[in-house]
């Protein structure tokens, strides 16, 4: 009643709208959107400079800005017997290089407007610089200091292995991190690279050294294992030069490091194993449930994308809605693949209220068994396809997401045309597929499962649900 | 367009000392603000380098608009908006995007409630077909259960950000400290548990009925769309809706910040100091001097207390500081993090004695300029996203009635003197505060005290 006297009202003050199109539109049916726009992946160009640099351009002029990324293939799978060196030291590479201290160096970056940032991923370096273009030149040396010069002092050493200790230490407040760190401990046994934290440990950290750190850089940081990906309002011919006056002559000398062998397996259990870590008074529970995962080379891969998407991938997927919406446990429950060169883990994860932590776990598993046992419904599936496909133009809006996707890909030897293919292999994914996957690839019988939380409170009640063998690990030995 | 004028921009940035001035081209985000007979804003910006498109829409009513006793509602209504409307029951809002390739998030402030809708462009109808839905058709099939449900997450949100988050209770301590009881700044958004227990069903009809009606919101379209196709859209899907009643906003009375000291005892390794003033409205001609301070003082290496305090003496493993300028008043604030064996009134005195240096002495102009071109290309470099765009129209228009305020913005940070700097850290930081200490259980020596120990 009230709403059309209103729109009564309009009518006299809409002269510049349309009123009968108000009218004759029908809400009761949502719009059909139109025929969604292809998916265009842009041309990328590669060189390969004479001393091994790979370089590889993407023209991109909306913005008169450049992304340059150095994408050197190593990362911590290097780090052999030395737990959280490659972390340290890409996070150095910045702290002083060429002529300049740690903070002359950002100063000068910042003064130009631009951004330059280091690290270190499972597999890989990064040096990566934003800059506009107009700055680029003087940026480009400033980031050639950082990825062939850099310092290494003994003062800075120092004081970064201080700080690392101590924010290692702060890492025992976080029950998300402790409950990464237990899962990771608990899924790969000592020996296998993924046991360990990228940042290492205390003792590991307290032995850095600026020897020890420049020696890993020397033979970790080369030429021929160096991508420099460029994006943005540059074309290849500048870019390829402004790239060969600055990098073509990095030579580097002594032995190269060698990936170490992964010698011991991932741990497959017979059956289901339960770690707890004590946070007393805690409000929630961290729960991380999970298994080794899956190379990300496999046939399977779109197939267990979209599984995933339905069981814990997007808003809508099956542990949130259940968790979250339905039992109002948790503000928000996921699950994922996480892809390295050897293939990382399956987690399912959330934080849930103390006093539900045994219910949670009820739901995560029957969730997981789902997924195995009862075929998802084609909707359920069409809509995961939908949303996997249909966002990917997304993934390469800004110089930033394109040259991270180029670095991402070929990480396993990928290259962008990979996104069109996914999207092509998603298209035909049946729900067939979905539980063929996800009974190869969900294991929940044999589940390394973690909870941080107040044992005082939770531990009986996980107990009485028998998932399995459970112990009690000190937060002490899981953030070492 | 935007390309040319952007280039021009970008190039006098890095090697001009000082900003050019006149003949700079203007930096310019062009965008068309239309205003329904309902009440209804709509400011469209096209931007068709990929096929994407974001939708935002603000609703002007937030926290400060709470009532003693309801705090956190406006938050806990932003989620009860996901529980579906008549003609997109629940939880359709989410599985017809999703199948769309979009995704949507909302956000609730002091002062204002967004929502966001992103994907690819063809999900426009969509997306403005469902915010109109809930716009006007949301009570039709609201319920207890539905408030109910939304509550128990918003606790549990609560939970993973404040009670399980070393240092988490800093947020409900700080507001009630720093403001006078019942300024609509003085509790955390996200509201008390025992507030977020008492807001019933009457609660949400009564805010939607005030707050959530064509008039008292805005609507943004950018990314690759047609603007005409767009306004014909957004009038056929939302015109009916009713205009709502007129809003008496809350009118805070002038106040002065009371000095005070702190402490509180947390499960955390370390002690953390946090230190807030009273600062500045949102435009208020102080503000661009006051973001720049926090810059000055954290925004790098080389700035004053992160190269005293983390690179120079080693009390801290890092400090920031930030600007917080609201629509009816605003804040200015810092936190540092004690290295472990560290007390905290080693880092207070340190930051006193820096904020003392940069009050007599100012920024150098080198010093200056780095936080002027660094604030800036973190500001141009948002500008590749349309989700980011569509926030910055939405909160230019908000401020000053005109979306396109991106020139403008970047001419205030340029027209900041070394002197101004000076004179605001004089005015807002020298200035009585709120000093709370969070310390390890049982370490309450750690705690900073209102005078330095010597």
């Amino acid at each position: 009643m009230i709403r059309q006297s209103l729109v009564a009202g309009l009518l006299l003050v809409g002269a510049p709208f349309s009123v009968t199109s108000a009218q004759a539109f029908d809400r009761t049916k949502a719009p059909k959107p139109g025929k969604p726009a292809r998916l265009v992946v842009p041309p990328v160009t590669t060189t390969i400079l004479p001393n091994g640099v790979t370089l590889k351009v993407v023209e991109q002029h909306e913005l008169p800005l450049v992304q340059v990324m150095a994408d050197i293939d190593g990362g911590v799978r290097l780090d052999g017997s030395h737990p959280g060196m490659a972390t340290f030291m890409a996070g150095l590479m910045d702290d002083g290089a060429g002529s300049r201290d740690a903070a002359a160096l950002q100063a000068e970056v910042a003064y130009l407007g631009a951004s330059l940032s280091t690290g270190a991923s499972w597999d890989g370096f990064t040096v990566a610089l934003k800059v506009p273009v107009r700055s680029s030149g003087p940026a480009l040396d400033l980031m050639a200091d950082v990825l062939m010069r850099p310092s290494f002092s003994a003062t800075e050493v120092r004081r970064q292995r201080d700080l690392r200790l101590a924010n290692t230490r702060q890492l025992r407040d976080r029950p998300e991190s402790v409950a990464g760190l237990a899962f990771n401990q608990a899924v790969f046994p000592e020996g296998h690279p993924y046991h360990r934290a990228t940042g290492g440990d205390s003792a590991s950290t307290a032995s850095m050294d600026s020897a020890r750190v420049r020696a890993f850089y020397n033979g970790a940081v080369r030429p021929e294992r160096t991508t420099i990906i460029v994006v943005g309002d540059i074309t290849v011919a500048q870019a390829r030069s402004a790239i060969t006056q600055r990098f073509g002559s990095w030579r580097t000398s002594g032995e190269p490091l060698a990936t170490p062998v992964i010698s011991t397996p991932a741990t497959v259990r017979t059956s289901s194993r339960v770690f707890l870590v004590d946070k007393p008074d805690a409000a929630q529970s961290v729960i991380n449930i999970g298994w080794p995962g899956v190379d990300r080379r496999s046939t399977d891969y779109a197939a267990l994308m979209v599984m995933n998407t339905i069981l814990g991938g997007s808003f809508t997927s099956r542990l949130n809605m259940n968790l979250r919406e339905a039992k109002g446990y948790s503000y928000g429950a996921r699950s994922g693949f996480t892809f390295r060169r050897a293939p990382g883990p399956f987690v399912a994860s959330a934080s849930v209220r103390t006093n539900v932590t045994d219910s949670s776990l009820v739901e995560f598993f029957t969730e997981l068994r789902r997924m195995r046992d009862v075929r998802v419904p084609a909707d359920e599936v069409e809509r995961a396809k939908n949303y996997l496909e249909l966002q990917l133009p997304g993934d390469l809006e800004s110089t930033t997401d394109v040259a991270g996707q180029v670095a991402d890909l070929q990480t396993y030897g990928l290259s962008l045309g990979e996104l069109p293919r996914f999207a092509a292999a998603v298209r035909l994914v049946t729900p067939a597929d979905v539980q063929r996957v996800a009974r190869k690839y969900l294991t929940p019988d044999q589940a390394t499962v973690v909870v941080v939380g107040d044992l005082a409170k939770v531990r009986a009640g996980i107990d009485a649900l028998k998932l399995g063998e459970s112990e009690v690990w000190d937060v002490a030995r899981v953030v070492k | 367009m935007l390309t040319r004028l952007m280039r021009s921009l970008l190039f006098s940035l890095a090697l001009s000392p000082l900003w050019a001035g006149a003949q700079s081209p203007r930096l310019r985000v062009p965008a068309t603000v239309d205003t329904l007979p309902n009440g209804l804003t709509l400011i469209v910006h096209e931007d068709h380098s990929v096929p994407t498109v974001a939708t935002n829409v603000w609703y002007l009513v937030g926290s400060g608009d709470e009532k003693v006793g309801r705090t956190g509602f406006a938050h806990l209504f932003e989620h009860v908006m996901f529980m579906g409307s008549q003609h997109a029951p629940y939880p359709e809002f989410d599985t017809r995007l999703e199948a769309s390739g979009s995704s949507n998030n909302g956000t609730t402030d002091e002062d204002r409630t967004a929502y966001y809708e992103w994907g690819p462009s063809n999900a426009l109808p969509l997306m403005l077909w469902l915010e109109a839905d809930r716009m006007g058709w949301l009570l039709p099939t609201m319920d207890q259960a539905k408030l109910d449900a939304q509550r128990d997450i918003v606790k549990n949100e609560r939970r993973q950000g404040v009670e399980n988050q070393p240092y988490g209770i800093s947020g409900d301590l700080i507001p009630p400290a720093l403001y006078p009881k019942g300024h609509p700044y003085s509790w955390n958004v996200i509201g008390s548990m025992a507030d977020l227990s008492a807001a019933s069903l009457d609660d949400v009809k009564g805010f939607f009925r005030t707050y959530y009606a064509p008039n008292n919101a805005v609507i943004v379209v950018a990314g690759a769309v047609k603007t005409d196709s767009v306004r014909r859209a957004v009038r056929r899907m939302f015109s009916d809706i009713p205009r709502g009643p007129s809003i008496t906003r809350p009118t805070p009375a002038p106040f002065t910040v009371r000095d005070t000291v702190m402490v509180a005892e947390d499960r955390v390794q370390v002690p953390r100091v946090y230190m807030s003033w009273h600062g500045v409205k949102s435009m208020h001609a102080d503000e661009a001097a006051l973001d720049l301070v926090a810059y000055l003082l954290t925004g790098a290496r080389n700035m004053r207390l992160t190269n005293t305090m983390v690179y120079q003496d080693e009390v801290a493993t890092g400090v920031t500081a930030y600007n917080g300028s609201k629509k009816l008043d605003g804040d200015f604030n810092l936190f540092a993090t004690a290295r472990p064996g560290k007390n905290l009134n080693e880092l207070r005195q340190t930051i006193d004695r820096e904020i003392a240096r940069l009050a007599a002495e100012g920024p150098t102009a080198r010093e200056l300029q780095q936080a002027r071109n660094a604030i800036e290309a973190g500001f141009l470099n948002r500008l590749e996203s349309v989700n980011a765009k569509a926030d910055r129209l939405q909160s230019y228009y908000f401020a000053t009635g005109k979306p396109d305020g991106f020139q403008d913005e970047l001419d205030r940070y340029q027209r900041v003197s070394a002197d101004d700097i000076k004179r605001v850290v004089n005015t807002y930081l020298k200035g009585p505060r709120v000093l709370l200490s969070i310390v390890p259980m049982g370490k309450k020596e750690l705690a900073a005290t209102r005078e330095a120990i010597q």
